[in-house]
């Protein structure tokens, strides 16, 4: 059995040790806002945090989060708003919405590390979450406008 | 299904007020608590049944409401069309809400199922406004004067000395007001108004259109609750994941599930009978394996052990299919626009140019594979999918459940993007099919893997540009050859060569004024599912086209900029019915507004700007899908050939527009969708096999590679034109001419690769 918790809840997951974290949330415990798009940590859709940090949740296996702490956008700002989700709205970030929950993810693991983030950093940091829809000038604006940085130029 | 409905130049929906009036008896209709208000703004034929009706009748074209109201004041409208992250949920619903004087704080937009009630609901195209915005405003009109009668019966006054204003009908001379919310009851009672008797907002008295709406999905798009494809969840629910023929129209020749079946979770494997062509949305076919979870469902498919029977399409390779592609433009074709004398014109040029352009299939991939749940009894089938095109699910629905049309709900979650990907409803065909094999609903997911590899693809393509100039520098011969595999050929297996509604894409219908022109087009087999994809032929005929524009530019010492200008010629009407393509009834296609967005562009880019080392600009211009559109491209080239992109200005005329947001992030989009494929996006074929299966080899623009992007949207008043297409098609052009310019460097061939090869 392998114990987690999972947006301040405990859980106990008794299965496959291989079943990558993303599976877990979205078919065991029916948190859908965690998003398939590669299955090889190829494009962070799937993004949550791992003891606070970025993780490809669909290449993590459960046999390895023993004891392990998973936020997932459901859990971020649990009955609130993420200063992220605000300069989401306000810069009227998404399109078609599916990879913006791993955007918000990575975005939110960047600035718990680094508070004001310069262009480059963004850019590494987010380089990982692939947007088909091209939302990037508008994730690098956002992620500036919640870090309180007016560093660059752009939408 | 119609394939021809993506191209169709439809005429600008007139609405008949024979038809208003065969419905003018219905009216507000109390349903539990609820009232519909029933307009009709469709049936303008002989099938138009003349009742709407909640539930309404499922026969073709009935009219039906797209506006219902709660006791409280609530007001609901429907969104017929498929979100697909360009706003058109936010975007029709706000039409009519403006137009009806609706408090956008109390509307709640609700997602239409498939129903040929709604009319058409296929989203592509880039239509929705162009089709829906009159008929949006008219149910708004008929609503809000219906309101202000209903004010004007309760208060005993005249209806003109009512007037609307926000969720309140507000009587002048008095200043008395009445909440919408105390005026449905009465409304309910009142006949709708005749077309005749409506009065229209002028462009002044706009709230809605025309300005910066959040889009309604907002919130949930940012907090994970927004349910896509494979979001929905239901009691007894299985996974499933298929193995499809690696060759289109391949089949299962044996099989071995013992390891599969293994797998904790597998429960069993069922065969899905191949496809026969033509592809059309058919399932492919292949084994699915049944699980109780998505995970299970995927790594049971990969340990099924399969002997596949190819099939005729084995022999697709890429390579040799390039170059049967470039033989044939070599060659004379089948002329499909010829005007004066071109060979004659080029024989006697004091100067030709010659060049042949190559661009590959492309994957829509957008960032959700295709996925879909299906229920189905033998009573009800219903499907939650991510669909462009819902009604095609339920002749689809019908023939493999067995059930009738009143018998299949077809609801439209969220389209995790779909590019032209969505219209085709292979995906859900497989959710139905195994539904009702398995007797419990069921949740087909795709894998990356087989999203890019059983994709209906965008068309390879070769073409050969040759023109012939005067003495005086003066263009006077154009002869473009094309070869590709039409999208028809997915429709009728026998197509061998493009067709109207794709040579008219840009190449058929180009703009320059040159009087010996002539098109000619070459036969190749299909050897895979064509498909449309974000802006379709544009891309490739843009790319040839205003790459070969940039070639003339040079040979003859002309600013590209200025060469642009001079090609298009005089301002004027391109008559379009003339070169056998179909014409739009009040969108003609005006010269004078494409070089007004290439004058405005190249103006706000510094177009002649001085140039840092190995930077360059390059401009392009396509009219697509009614819209004019313009590009300027800033390239950084380094010595070892590689090379990013610092800038984009794209300038756009869609004529009306009604969420000036939502169009900028358009074109901000297609920036990117265009540098994805100018930049590194190819699909190649050996044996039949698709070679790219996931995000590492079908790459795409990363938010590193993003150019500070300058929309600049052009004001008009013209009728409402195309916004989520018109900006991919110039971008790749302008970008392998500002290569040019950058480097003296001509890349004829996409994608042009991260690197470029600068030396020999």
């Amino acid at each position: 059995m392998i114990q987690l918790t999972v947006n301040g809840e405990k859980q106990a997951y008794e299965g496959e040790g291989d079943l990558p974290l993303l599976w877990y949330l979205r078919d065991f415990l029916g948190l859908t806002g965690s998003k398939y798009g590669c299955g090889k940590g190829l494009c962070g859709a799937c993004t949550v945090h791992l003891d606070g940090q970025a993780i490809r949740s669909c290449s993590v296996p459960m046999e390895r989060l023993e004891g392990a702490d998973i936020t997932t956008i459901e859990g971020l700002a649990a009955g609130g708003e993420h200063p992220l989700q605000i300069a989401w709205a306000k810069h009227k970030v998404p399109q078609c919405g599916y990879c913006q929950s791993g955007q918000i993810m990575q975005a939110a693991a960047l600035l718990a590390g680094s508070p004001a983030p310069d262009e480059q950093q963004i850019d590494d940091a987010m380089g990982g979450v692939i947007c088909r829809c091209g939302t990037y000038q508008r994730i690098r604006a956002a992620i500036r406008s919640a870090a309180g940085s007016t560093a660059g130029g752009g939408a | 299904m119609n394939p021809f409905q993506k191209f169709a130049a439809r005429p600008r929906p007139v609405s008949d007020p024979q038809a208003i009036q065969q419905v003018s008896r219905r009216d507000f209709l109390k349903t539990g608590g609820v009232f519909v208000i029933g307009v009709s703004l469709f049936g303008c034929g002989p099938e138009s049944a003349p009742i709407p009706v909640r539930p309404a009748p499922t026969g073709p074209w009935s009219p039906d409401v797209y506006v219902s109201f709660d006791t409280d004041g609530t007001v609901r409208i429907i969104s017929h069309r498929s979100e697909m992250g360009q706003g058109i949920r936010t975007g029709l619903p706000a039409v009519l809400a403006d137009e009806m004087e609706a408090d956008w704080a109390r509307v709640v937009v609700e997602q239409a199922t498939g129903d040929a009630k709604y009319g058409d609901q296929n989203t592509d195209g880039s239509h929705s406004v162009r089709d829906f915005m009159q008929r949006m405003r008219e149910a708004g009109a008929t609503v809000r004067r219906m309101l202000e009668q209903s004010a004007a019966k309760q208060w005993g006054v005249d209806v003109d000395e009512c007037r609307a204003e926000l969720h309140t009908v507000v009587h002048q001379p008095s200043g008395r007001v009445l909440d919408y919310s105390e005026l449905v009851a009465g409304a309910a009672e009142l006949p709708v108004p005749g077309l005749e008797q409506l009065a229209f907002k002028s462009r002044d008295q706009f709230r809605y259109i025309g300005k910066e709406l959040p889009i309604v999905d907002m919130h949930d798009m940012t907090h994970g609750t927004a349910n896509y494809g494979a979001d929905t969840r239901l009691p007894g629910m299985k996974f499933a994941a298929i193995a499809r023929p690696p060759v289109v129209f391949g089949k299962v020749k044996s099989y071995d599930a013992t390891a599969a079946l293994a797998v904790a979770g597998v429960e069993q494997v069922i065969e899905i009978p191949a496809a026969e062509p033509p592809a059309m949305y058919k399932a492919l076919g292949g084994l699915a394996v049944i699980a109780s979870n998505t995970w299970a469902a995927l790594k049971g498919r990969d340990l099924l052990s399969v002997e596949w029977e190819d099939g005729a399409n084995a022999d697709y390779d890429s390579a040799a299919y390039k170059a049967a592609m470039l033989e044939t433009v070599r060659r004379p074709g089948t002329p499909v626009r010829n005007e004066g004398d071109a060979d004659t014109a080029l024989a006697g040029a004091v100067q030709t140019v010659a060049a042949e352009y190559y661009a590959p299939h492309l994957a829509h991939a957008p960032m959700e594979p295709p996925a879909a749940v299906a229920s189905v009894t033998p009573e009800f089938c219903e499907i939650w999918a991510p669909v462009q095109d819902p009604q095609s699910l339920i002749p689809m629905a019908e023939a493999v459940s067995g059930l009738t049309p009143a018998q299949i709900r077809v609801n439209v979650t969220l389209l995790g993007g779909a590019f032209g990907r969505k219209s085709k409803c292979d995906f859900a065909e497989e959710a139905v099919y195994l539904s009702k094999q398995l007797g419990a609903p069921v949740l087909v997911q795709w894998s990356r893997e087989d999203d890019i590899r059983h994709d209906y693809f965008h068309s390879v393509s070769a073409q050969r540009l040759e023109a012939g100039l005067d003495e005086a520098g003066i263009v006077t011969a154009w002869r473009h050859r094309l070869c590709y595999p039409s999208i028809f050929s997915t429709f009728d297996a026998a197509t061998r060569e493009p067709v109207p509604l794709e040579l008219g894409l840009g190449a058929q219908n180009v703009p320059y004024a040159i009087p010996n022109l002539r098109l000619e087009t070459g036969p190749i087999e299909a050897k895979v599912r064509i498909g449309w994809l974000r802006s379709v032929c544009n891309i490739f005929q843009s790319f040839a086209i205003n790459s070969f524009s940039d070639e003339i530019a040079h040979a003859r010492g002309v600013d590209p900029r200025e060469n642009l200008l001079q090609l298009l010629g005089a301002d004027r009407e391109i008559d379009v019915a003339a070169l056998g393509l179909e014409a739009t009834e009040n969108y003609p296609f005006e010269t004078g507004r494409l070089r007004n967005v290439i004058q405005l562009v190249a103006e706000r880019a510094g177009w002649g700007r001085p140039m840092a080392p190995g930077h360059g600009l390059g401009i392009a211009a396509q009219y697509s899908f009614l819209s004019y559109v313009a590009a300027v491209v800033e390239v950084a080239v380094a010595e070892d050939g590689s090379w990013s992109v610092p800038r984009v200005d794209i300038a756009i005329d869609c004529g009306t527009y009604v969420n000036p947001d939502r169009v900028r992030a358009q074109q901000e989009g297609a920036v990117i969708f265009g540098l994805s494929l100018a930049r590194d996006s190819q699909i190649t074929a050996s044996k039949g096999r698709i070679d790219q299966g996931n995000f590492n080899d079908y790459r795409v623009l990363r938010i590193g590679q993003t150019p500070d992007t300058r929309v600049h949207l052009v004001d008009s008043e013209a009728p409402p034109a195309g916004v989520g297409e018109p900006g991919v098609p110039p971008i790749a052009p302008a970008t392998a001419n500002a290569i040019f310019a950058a480097t003296g460097k001509r890349f004829r061939e996409l994608p042009l690769g991260p690197t470029l090869k600068l030396d020999g």
